[in-house]
């Protein structure tokens, strides 16, 4: 069944004059894992953050399990700078606040690693545990919940145990290696149970041995906790090893995408990368 | 040592606290200067608690506290004077519009009360705002509801810039304690239950918390909230303490006062807070009065000291804090008897920063 999770429908998101992303269109489908590449600047974190709320697009809307979930059109100002196609296509807003994007299941973790600081490795995930609650401020605080409370600790020292990371548990989180952040915060993003994962740059500051482990930890955890994944990604080796499909984009604008073989014989792809190699 | 050990020791030390207070009431006179500290380090204990739930815990930058206290303050003030006295404090306004009095302990909580829906009303538009300019934002509401209070137009009920005085008020340091240490101890365990992970998610990073499926506005909402509740009871508690209130104290200086507390007894630790209320206090209604006041040695007149000068010497405190002593006296960290313990036993305990876990 090869129905899509998430679906990018020409969306645009403009800056002010700077397109970052341009006229979009992708699809993700159940239980792949896709790969976002392109040059640094390319537009891929932007166009993360029009999947999960934390900027309206532009223009054009996002599916999610074939709803739509978020939607826009040029407005106010805009209306003015827009300079893309599609405008008249979408006449709703739906500008949902990022929380509720999460409560639908889409996680995601971050390029810059965004774990809470001043929190154990136990705390960052416990608070995943927050949105599914059922108990008020009132019964929270007097502690009338007492067995929500032990669900919740469970569920998370649960997670922490599948994930291999019992024995940082209670380690200040960004006191950790940085592969173990990385991981950590993978696992944060999972203790909000997702259908769809969103990794921007797994891999980034990781030496060749945790690439390594990191590869084989996204396919596992893929199957473990039947996931659709869509990464972003520059280490070429684990993009290329385990990504079903590839989207390229440059400059804001998809240039290529297929298969890994297809997407790394397309010369498109190779002068943009070759175009930015010139530019260092 | 075991958590129903700590429970006990702990329950023990706050028993025998009150009844040295008890004892200590039937042996001193009422007006020692002892009981007047106590009983404003209680207040203000409760009110910088109140307000490290903001800037320690969910990281809200917000400079209203003294505005909530006046709400409550007057809350309080006008619910509770007894229907014959009226004639005579509202003499500007006919006996005022109220005409009925109810029981302190429920105009505590109406104080409260009010105070939590002036901030709800507030945070609305807010809220939204980041850190410099909510601070700016809140800051410019206390003074606004400061000068609504005083509005001659409201005389009626707030007796406009006039004096409210002539309700009761519970004259024992012990009420003060309990009252206070039972709504400190309710922001604790607030703190500790899975609201309060959500606001310390909040502090460390708006936006990881949003991916965390925490809807931001409604949890900066509630935080706001209850804290302006808080300070709504802290200023009703005032209120009683003074016998009299009037809005033109509630000034902006009183915020920074309170802000002073919590920077000293370190932002984001609850009894940091409180032990530097009582500090606070000590120094400024006791020990550092002389500081305010003309003093002649024989026939010398030392120079500097004057009415404000304790103001001058606060201010160069504030500023050595800042530059040299950043976390305050606890930093984020608490103090607890099993933390006294575990040092004296030379045993470890890891530490946590962020809040721990004890009252
Ligand atoms: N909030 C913003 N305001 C203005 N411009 C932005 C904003 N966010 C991103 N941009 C611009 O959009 C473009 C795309 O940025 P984006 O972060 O999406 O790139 P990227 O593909 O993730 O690059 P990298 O590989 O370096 O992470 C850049 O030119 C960037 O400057
Ligand atoms: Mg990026």
């Amino acid at each position: 069944m090869s129905e899509n999770v998430l679906k990018i429908d020409h969306v645009t998101m403009q800056f002010g004059g700077v397109v970052a992303v341009d006229d979009l269109n992708l699809e993700v489908n159940r239980g792949e894992i896709v790969s976002l590449i392109g040059p640094n600047g390319a537009g891929k974190t932007t166009a993360f953050n029009v999947v999960t709320a934390v900027y309206p697009p532009t223009n054009g809307a996002v599916y999610f399990e074939g709803k739509r979930v978020v939607e826009n059109h040029p407005r106010g100002k805009m209306k003015k700078l827009y300079n893309g196609g599609h405008a008249d296509e979408y006449m709703k807003t739906i500008q949902p606040t990022p929380d509720k994007i999460t409560k639908l299941g889409i996680a995601r973790t971050f390029q810059n690693i965004r774990l809470f600081k001043s929190q154990t490795v136990f705390d960052n995930i416990l608070i995943a545990e927050h949105m599914r609650r059922t108990s008020n401020l009132f019964t929270a605080t007097l502690h009338l919940n007492g067995s929500e409370e032990a669900a919740m600790r469970k569920e998370a020292d649960r997670l922490l145990h599948i994930l291999e990371l019992d024995d940082v548990r209670d380690e200040l989180a960004t006191s950790l290696p940085y592969g173990k952040q990385r991981r950590v915060e993978i696992a944060r993003a999972l203790a909000t149970k997702p259908s769809l994962l969103l990794l921007d740059e797994p891999a980034a500051g990781m030496n060749p041995q945790e690439t390594v482990e990191l590869t084989s930890f996204i396919g596992r955890i893929r199957d473990d906790f039947h996931l659709t994944i869509f990464m972003i990604e520059h280490h070429m080796d684990l993009v290329m090893e385990i990504s079903d499909r590839i989207y390229v984009l440059d400059f804001g604008k998809l240039i290529s995408h297929g298969t890994p073989d297809v997407v790394q014989n397309d010369p498109k792809v190779i002068s943009a990368y070759l175009g930015v190699q010139e530019d260092e | 040592m075991s958590k129903k050990k700590e429970i006990i020791i702990n329950v023990a030390l706050i028993g025998g606290l009150l009844l040295i207070l008890f004892i200590l009431e039937r042996f001193l006179p009422a007006t020692s200067m002892l009981f007047t500290v106590l009983k404003k380090g209680a207040i203000y204990a409760l009110v910088a608690v109140s307000m490290n739930l903001l800037n320690g815990f969910t990281g809200l930058f917000s400079l209203g506290q003294a505005g909530f206290m006046l709400v409550g303050a007057y809350t309080y003030g006008v619910l509770t004077i007894p229907v014959a006295e009226r004639a005579n404090v509202y003499m500007y306004f006919d006996g005022g519009l109220i005409q009925f009095a109810l029981h302190p302990i429920i105009a505590i909580i109406l104080a409260g009360a009010l105070a939590g829906v002036f901030a709800y009303l507030i945070g609305l538009p807010v809220l939204r705002l980041k850190s410099d300019y909510l601070a700016i934002a809140t800051l410019g509401f206390a003074e606004i509801i400061r000068a609504i209070f005083q509005w001659d137009k409201l005389g009626p009920i707030t007796n406009g810039s006039n004096l409210l005085r002539s309700y009761p008020s519970y004259k024992s340091v012990l009420f003060y304690f309990v009252a206070s240490g039972i709504c400190i101890a309710l922001i604790v365990m607030m703190i500790n239950s899975t609201y309060g992970r959500a606001f310390k998610a909040i502090r460390d990073d708006e936006v990881a918390a949003e991916a965390m499926g925490i809807n931001l506005a409604h949890h900066k909402r509630i935080a706001f909230v209850v804290s302006s509740f808080f300070a709504g009871v802290s200023g009703a508690l005032l209120a009683m303490y003074q016998t009299s209130v009037q809005a033109a104290m509630f000034k902006s200086a009183m915020t920074y006062e309170i802000l002073l507390i919590v920077v000293i007894g370190g932002i984001g630790s609850i009894t940091g807070s409180c032990i530097s209320a009582f500090l606070f206090i000590i120094l400024s209604e006791w020990l550092l009065r002389f500081l305010d006041t003309d003093t002649y040695i024989g026939s010398f007149h030392v120079p500097l000291l004057r009415s404000g000068f304790r103001k001058v010497v606060f201010a160069v405190i504030i500023m050595i804090i800042v530059l040299f002593f950043r976390q305050g006296i606890m930093g984020t960290k608490e103090f607890s008897i099993s933390g006294i313990y575990h040092k004296i036993t030379g045993k470890k305990k890891k530490e946590v920063k962020g809040g721990g876990a004890d009252e």
